[in-house]
């Protein structure tokens, strides 16, 4: 079983990611899915991440973190987001199966960088959703 | 479940290695890690306790080079063995596009291997999947214990308690000497890719 994404599509996802993430200053922008694939990434070519690990590891938190919210009886928790003394980083759900994930310094306030990343996801959304993800 | 990636002309797929707790998971990863270190980029990802226990996952991502002119990136990844760990092991088995089942030959552990073998048929369930069809490879691990006279599993036993269903292909291996870790990985990823081919056009 397998969901595949073309030229066209892929494009697109990387044209928001530029111009309405690492345009406005985040370092690295990365749209992975649930099983920790990584479909997009973008960085601003001066902060350069290992990004399979990350994605990995993402999925698994987030997997993680959605867990704890339907034990605690909550759908799942609106914000995602660790704060560092440099960088911190942000995950967003796309539809149910994908997670976008930005990576930005202290230069870009929270509340700047959850609205431009709402914006993306509305916009990623309409390319995803006619994927078949079995 | 594996992402097709037409632009870049590749495909990323999840291979992940089951079985009870100790059996050599984990080992399997660190030999693969230490074999194949110019084709792996990043390094390998551990989230474990004090003990060497996986608490989550290990992770290790490989190149393989083309495989019907597309790029073929394999994730590795393990469960956490322990059966108290379980809404973790059920998280890493999620989009598995194929399993190493690694079983400890011990002769102590036979209940073990029949028990972690039940809980991933039941999690594969839980996410829709049979562990009759998904692709899966055993590996009767830590048969170099033989040598120090500790009692040991036979292959026609193992494969009666876990294989006599699921008639998947199955290895006796070493996992801290190296015997048949390849052999296992090669088999799984042909497996694995056999299963998509049909899908990268
Ligand atoms: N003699 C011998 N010991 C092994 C072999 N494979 C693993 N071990 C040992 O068994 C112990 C457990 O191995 P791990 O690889 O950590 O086991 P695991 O399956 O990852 O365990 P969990 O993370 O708890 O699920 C370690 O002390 C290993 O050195 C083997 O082939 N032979
Ligand atoms: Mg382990």
């Amino acid at each position: 079983m397998s969901y595949t994404l073309g030229q066209e599509q892929l494009d697109g996802i990387d044209e928001i990611l530029k111009n309405d993430l690492v345009e406005i200053g985040a370092h690295t922008v990365f749209l992975i899915d649930m099983s920790g694939n990584i479909i997009a990434s973008l960085d601003d070519g001066e902060n350069k991440h290992d990004i399979y690990s990350l994605a990995a590891l993402a999925a698994g938190n987030f997997g993680a973190v959605s867990a704890m919210a339907k034990i605690v009886g909550e759908g799942e928790f609106s914000l995602l987001f660790h704060k560092g003394k440099k960088e911190n980083i942000h995950f967003s759900k796309v539809l149910t199966e994908f997670l976008l994930i930005t990576l930005f310094g202290n230069d870009l306030s929270l509340g700047f960088l959850r609205l431009k990343v709402a914006e993306s996801v509305e916009k990623i959304k309409k390319i995803l959703e006619p994927i078949h993800t079995p | 479940m594996a992402f097709v990636n037409l632009k870049k002309k590749e495909v990323q797929v999840k291979i992940v290695y089951y079985g009870p707790g100790r059996g050599g998971k984990t080992t399997n990863l660190e030999f693969i890690y230490g074999k194949f270190r110019d084709r792996i980029q990043s390094e390998m990802v551990t989230v474990k306790t004090h003990g060497d226990r996986t608490l989550f996952f290990d992770f290790l991502p490989i190149d393989i080079g083309k495989i019907n002119g597309y790029t073929a990136k394999i994730q590795l990844y393990t469960v956490p063995g322990q059966v108290k760990y379980n809404a973790t092991r059920r998280l890493v088995l999620r989009g598995s596009d194929g399993i190493v089942f690694v079983a400890d030959s011990m002769a102590v552990r036979r209940e073990k291997n029949i028990l972690s073998l039940k809980n991933l048929h039941e999690n594969l369930k839980n996410y829709k999947k049979s562990i009759f069809t998904i692709p899966l490879v055993f590996q009767y691990n830590k048969m170099d214990l033989a040598e120090q006279g500790i009692p040991l599993l036979s292959f026609a036993t193992m494969e009666k308690d876990l294989n006599s269903q699921l008639k998947k292909p199955a290895f006796e291996a070493s996992a801290v000497v190296g015997t048949n870790v390849v052999a296992t990985l090669k088999k799984i990823i042909m497996m694995t890719m056999t299963s998509i081919k049909d899908e990268l056009k």
